[in-house]
């Protein structure tokens, strides 16, 4: 297999890239670590004039301690979230979904900006940025912004990327009260989520002050299930509570269906993963 | 374009079609055809080499992307000598007809670089990227064990 | 020293181990150019028209080849090597199987053109040049619906899809006089889905045609090149055998899909004579799930009465053979012949039915995987067995044992005749239980599962299996329907320097011949292992061959082998009597050298081997040279057995299923090389796992196969399985001089009614009574089975 021909640029800054962007217009696209892109490529479901491969730049790579924040590059592979000892330390629910991305080739390679660009429903860091509350910032060449990831993922495969924009970075926010916990129910084959569960609790004592709890694979849209946070706000975490938090899961959401997963089982599977999450918190 | 890149330590420059894969630049133009091809969209592994020390699915990196960086095929495992992991594949029957086996082994020499005395566990995690249908993995993991073994002393 | 018995590490590994292996994609030939198929995205439709101009004019494109020019040209297209008849007698439907369809396509992959360019890049560039204009027509994927009235033909002329009708064993109304006298009758509705082979290497032919010879040279990812080419040159393009060299090089695994002569084969060689330059195709995995040869696909209602005591009365399996849309090599056979031959499984039945209409329907072919009809009937029976022995509230072990066939070593008495046609040559069917209960630990684990208590269910599942391998008699086969006998040729050729070159029509693509045959040889001639080279997969190489399946290498490959031997000592020894002034018959042959019994004369074998290719001191009346080919028919089949548990834990919240522990304990007869047959049990285990838990083809109602890649294609991977228990018992066949059953589809036809059974036993545990679920055991369909009681 082989794709449509293209013309390969290596981009060696993010000013680089943008202006590469700029000049090829939507005849362009970037290469972070192509473990999406290049399959669609080659099975010709996709074809641009032009692969700008931002994978080599420096700036994109940096995993940075901000204080209330941590800031990780677009460029980060995943393999290097799930060895990141302050990741580990200060957000470890984002190693543990790093480590069931994929295989060790792919999170090798796989980079956090490009599956976040990509937006595949069934993907894991979608439902992590909702839960952490992270923020995706994007740059234009001569302006940046922040988007939050609650208006960052728009649909099936949609983002809030514009023409001529990249994602530089995302900002997790960190803090000392939080529990989080990430755990997926693997399509067999793939291995992506037919359901993903984050849950990131921000504790106060023994109470859980405010809850954020998303989903990956469930729905088309990853997405915040608020009503199984108001269920766990302002309670402790115990049995009553998961149990009743779990049951409120992906009632209201739109739930996709495969020959793995069907609509009313992947709901059921939504309940119980978020009660085991919420169970390895408690 | 032209690319310059490091592989099994000899340096190598080509002028390639720009949308050409590694895997098929190891094959065709390197002739290093060790390197399988068994799904062609990084499902299967079979095509798993080292760039810069890790593995990598060939068949779904451009080897415009490796230009100026190191690649490993299993053709650069045995300098003289059978690399503890060929050794072990060998000695543990983790092969049968052979085609997937070279990119376990790749797969495998990442995971010994990073952990250097896994359990039965880790290691088949650690091939979770890598179909072999012939062995049913018992002996694959096997020869892993072997080689962390004999690299341990 | 001896060879035979010993785990001797393999002589084929290294060029392995060090990528040096040499698969037909590996090979570039001068001049070559590059091969794509155009296929249909459609199972069923008209082709109202196809447009190649802007393919021609694409760079690089050398010739594009449609239906139209395959029927211009007058090609037959590929044949199907067995006849199966109606019960009436009429013959089996065999519609044609064109190279490039051209008024309708049949499913979905079906090939519309063919695209040759210089390079591979720009004929791929190519193709998306090609228009089809497609009527879509209505299409049937399933063998029940396909030969009910009113559903959409395949071919015009079988009438309800029907390609036979056929049955076998004791006439239906006794067993149903039978069954309605039985005590207990347990009735399952079964499914054995279709599943994709997924050799790791896609299939690849090079077709290279070479006009001053006027001659051809296929190089084909093929378990039997000899077949290819017989079938290539007879049937379907007519050209002169003797001018035409098959080569399977290194093969990537075939389980049975690599067996067949498929159309790509005899499209490069046809198309490399009409541009006069080597062609290759190789399969994209895409095409690979679409035009592989897929395995099983029968839907079989099957009943087993039992009376008071648990012996069995009587069993009739009816079942729907999927075909697909055209008969692929050996399809006919795989669900009569190889599955209705193998319906007493073990045990003593007094009257069985087998009745089986095969169907044409608008899928792929499908045809012999792994094991190939006996994980078929093996499913029927153990599944029975095991729900039986529930219902019935009875040990699962103890209604086999009490139904076994007693203990039989078919020396001193004939072998077992069974009321399916078959003569089971040699078996001890409790030693294998008995083995396989101690390595369980069957009474603590009872405990165990009785006291869990984790939110898991643990169950146990037990089959027990007998398989007809070492395929195949050919008096026995011709008279069922078989186009060609299924023996083996070898020939043992001493060098002069007493060096063994060894050719044989087996081909090894995993097996390990190589090593096998190598110790064989060595063991019988007493000389180093070293000193033996194994030559397959040429058919310019090797004298014939019938190839690789059926578990029949080493019996039917081996004992040609062995053969040879005989012949080579036979003649060594009258060299060796010359030269000891001796008589033969006061010769004994041992440990590489003629010795004169009594005596310390001796002559080695590479002395004689020297003498034979320098006879200037040697026997009048004896031709020179040392070499002897043999033909090996084997006088029956051979019949492995063997007891296979599984041991699962199923999530009572989720329905997933984790195997703990496999417990294969397999009787494949005399052993060679123990650690390749434990190799080759593992790599059975994991594809009959693999379909009880994990594959398993999905086909939309329009006959899109949904599935058709690995990331919607679920296939056992490392961290899927456990490490697998397995041992032996020995009972040799009594029929082959070398002892040997076959070991290559054990591990297969043993494991699915295992595993099946013991996601089953779980649920019973749990309190839901639950007679089937389904294959594969996805999640979702055991969580339903807990919800409702019953299958999805």
């Amino acid at each position: 297999m082989i794709p449509s021909s293209f013309t390969y640029k290596k981009a060696s800054s993010v000013s680089d890239a943008l202006a590469m962007l700029k000049e090829h217009g939507d005849e362009a696209t970037l290469l972070a670590g192509g473990h999406s892109l290049i399959p669609a490529l080659k099975l010709r479901l996709n074809d641009y004039g032009y692969l700008i491969d931002i994978s080599k730049i420096s700036e994109l790579k940096s995993i940075d301690d901000k204080g209330d924040h941590i800031e990780i590059g677009a460029g980060v592979t995943h393999g290097e979230i799930v060895d990141s000892a302050l990741l580990q330390s200060k957000v470890p629910f984002f190693s543990e979904a790093a480590d069931l991305i994929g295989d060790v080739q792919v999170r090798n390679m796989g980079t956090i900006g490009g599956s976040i660009a990509h937006a595949d429903p069934a993907a894991d860091w979608p439902a992590l940025l909702l839960a952490a509350d992270a923020t995706i910032n994007i740059h234009n060449g001569s302006s940046s912004r922040s988007v939050a990831a609650a208006d960052f993922f728009q649909g099936l495969f949609h983002t809030a990327v514009e023409e001529g924009e990249m994602i530089t970075s995302i900002s997790v926010p960190v803090s000392a009260n939080a529990k989080t916990k990430y755990i997926k129910f693997m399509q067999p084959a793939s291995r992506f989520a037919i359901v993903g569960c984050a849950v990131n609790l921000e504790m106060s004592g023994g109470t859980i002050s405010s809850a954020k709890v998303a989903y990956a694979g469930v729905s088309a849209t990853p997405f915040r299930d608020s009503a199984v946070e108001a269920t766990l706000a302002g309670k402790s975490l115990d049995d009553a509570t998961i149990e009743a938090a779990g049951n409120a899961a992906a009632d209201s959401a739109s739930i996709m269906s495969d020959h793995f997963a069907s609509e009313s089982y992947r709901k059921q599977m939504a309940k119980v993963y978020t009660k085991r999450a919420l169970k390895a918190l408690a | 374009m032209n690319i310059t890149t490091k592989v099994n330590g000899k340096e190598i420059a080509r002028e390639i079609d720009d949308r050409t894969m590694l895997s098929t630049f190891l094959r065709e133009e390197l002739s290093l055809t060790g390197t399988h091809i068994g799904c062609d969209t990084s499902g299967c592994g079979a095509c798993t080499v080292l760039l810069n020390g890790k593995a990598v699915k060939s068949c779904t990196v451009l080897a415009a992307r490796v230009d100026g960086e190191e690649v490993t095929t299993i053709e650069g495992m045995s300098n003289g000598s059978l690399h503890p992991l060929q050794e072990g594949f060998k000695e543990e029957h983790g092969l049968q007809c052979g085609f997937c086996t070279p990119g376990m082994i790749m797969t495998a020499a990442d995971l010994l670089s990073r952990n250097s005395n896994p359990s039965e566990q880790e290691i088949r995690e650690s091939l979770e990227g890598n179909f072999c249908r012939c062995t049913g993995y018992h002996n694959i993991v096997k020869a892993v064990q072997y080689a962390a073994d004999k690299m341990n002393g | 020293m001896s060879y035979i018995g010993k785990s001797v590490k393999r002589v084929e590994d290294k060029r392995f181990i060090t990528g040096k292996g040499n698969y037909t994609d590996d090979i570039k030939l001068p001049n070559m150019t590059a091969g794509i198929f155009v296929r249909s995205p459609y199972a069923h439709a008209k082709i109202k028209s196809v447009d190649i101009s802007a393919a021609e004019s694409s760079p690089g494109v050398v010739k594009v080849f449609t239906g139209e020019d395959i029927a211009a040209s007058g090609i037959n297209g590929v044949p199907c090597g067995w006849q199966v008849n109606f019960k009436n007698g009429d013959t089996m439907k065999e519609p044609p199987h064109p190279l490039l369809v051209k008024d309708k396509v049949l499913h979905m992959g079906d090939a519309v053109a063919f695209i040759i360019a210089e390079n591979y890049a720009q004929a791929k560039d190519a193709v998306e040049k090609v228009v089809v204009d497609y009527e879509n027509l209505d299409a049937v994927t399933d063998p029940e619906e396909a030969a009910k009235g009113g559903a959409p033909l395949v071919h015009d002329d079988a009438p309800g899809n029907v390609c036979f009708d056929w049955e076998l064993g004791d006439p239906k109304d006794e067993v149903a006089a039978a069954l309605a006298n039985s005590h207990h009758v347990t009735t399952l509705d079964l499914t054995n889905q279709r599943v994709v082979p997924n050799a790791i290497e896609p299939r690849s032919a090079i077709g290279h045609y070479e006009d001053a010879g006027d001659k051809f040279t296929l190089y084909t990812t093929s378990q039997n090149p000899h077949l290819t080419r017989l079938l290539l040159c007879a049937f379907v393009l007519g050209i002169p055998e003797h001018k035409v060299r098959v080569v399977a090089p290194d093969v990537g695994g075939g389980f049975g899909s690599k067996i067949f002569h498929y159309t790509e084969e005899a499209m490069v060689i046809w198309a490399s004579r009409e541009i006069n330059r080597p062609i290759k195709w190789t399969a994209e995995r895409s095409e690979s799930f679409l035009t592989d040869a897929h395995g099983r696909d029968h839907k079989t209602h099957v009943q087993m009465g039992f009376d008071k005591d648990g012996k069995i009365t009587a069993l009739q399996s009816t079942t729907f053979a999927n075909l697909g849309a055209y008969l692929s090599t050996f399809a006919p056979a795989v669900p009569t012949y190889l599955h209705g031959t193998l319906m007493q499984g073990l045990y003593t039945s007094p009257k069985i039915n087998v009745d089986v209409t095969g169907v044409f329907t608008h899928t792929n072919a499908v045809d012999a995987y792994r094991g190939a009809g006996r994980p078929e009937a093996t499913y029927q029976l153990e599944r029975l067995m095991d729900l039986a022995a529930l219902e019935m509230g009875m040990d699962p072990i103890e209604l086999r044992k009490i139904n076994f066939i007693p203990k039989f070593d078919g020396v001193n008495e004939p072998g077992y005749a069974t009321r399916v046609a078959l003569q089971y040559d040699s078996g001890d069917y409790h030693g294998v239980v008995d083995k396989a209960l101690e390595m369980v630990g069957y009474e603590a684990f009872r405990k165990e599962q009785a006291s869990l208590d984790n939110g898991k269910l643990l169950g146990i599942g037990f089959s027990t299996y007998i398989e007809a391998c070492g395929i195949a008699p050919s008096a026995v086969v011709g008279a069922l329907g078989a186009r060609a006998g299924l023996f083996e040729s070898a020939q043992v050729r001493v060098q002069p320097t007493g060096k063994v070159s060894v050719y044989s029509g087996s081909h090894s693509h995993g097996q390990g011949h190589e090593t096998t045959f190598a110790q064989v040889v060595a063991d019988r001639l007493g000389i180093p292992l070293e000193d033996v080279e194994i030559v397959h997969g040429d058919s310019e190489a090797v004298a014939f061959g019938m190839g690789t399946y059926g578990s029949r290498s080493l019996a039917v490959g081996g004992s040609a082998i062995v053969k040879s031997i005989d012949k080579v000592i036979e003649k060594g020894a009258k060299i060796a009597a010359h030269k000891l002034e001796s008589r033969v018959e006061d010769l004994e042959y041992a440990e590489g050298k003629w010795t004169v019994k009594g005596t310390d004369k001796s002559i080695s074998f590479g002395d004689v081997s020297l003498t034979a290719y320098v006879p200037h001191d040697y026997p009048a009346d004896l031709e020179p040279g040392l070499d002897f080919s043999s033909f090996y028919d084997p006088a029956n089949f051979t019949y492995p057995f063997g007891c296979h548990v599984a041991i699962v834990e199923v999530d009572k919240e989720t329905g997933q299923v984790k195997l703990k522990r496999f417990i294969a304990v397999d009787d494949v007869g005399n052993i060679i090389n123990p650690m390749i047959v434990e190799g080759q049990i593992h790599g059975g285990l994991a594809q009959g796992i693999g379909q009880a838990l994990f594959e398993g083809t999905v086909y939309s109602d329009s006959g899109t196969l949904m599935n058709a890649s690995f990331m919607d294609y679920s296939m056992p991977r490392a961290d899927d399985l456990p490490n697998f228990e397995v041992d032996r018992t020995v009972t040799p066949c009594p029929h082959n001089p070398l002892g040997v059953k076959g070991a290559g589809e054990a591990g297969c036809i043993g494991s699915t009614p295992a595993v099946v059974n013991a996601v089953i036993d779980a649920l019973w545990k749990g309190g839901h009574e639950v007679k089937d679920i389904q294959m594969p055991l996805i999640s979702e369909r055991v969580w339903n089975a807990m919800q409702n009681g019953s299958s999805n």
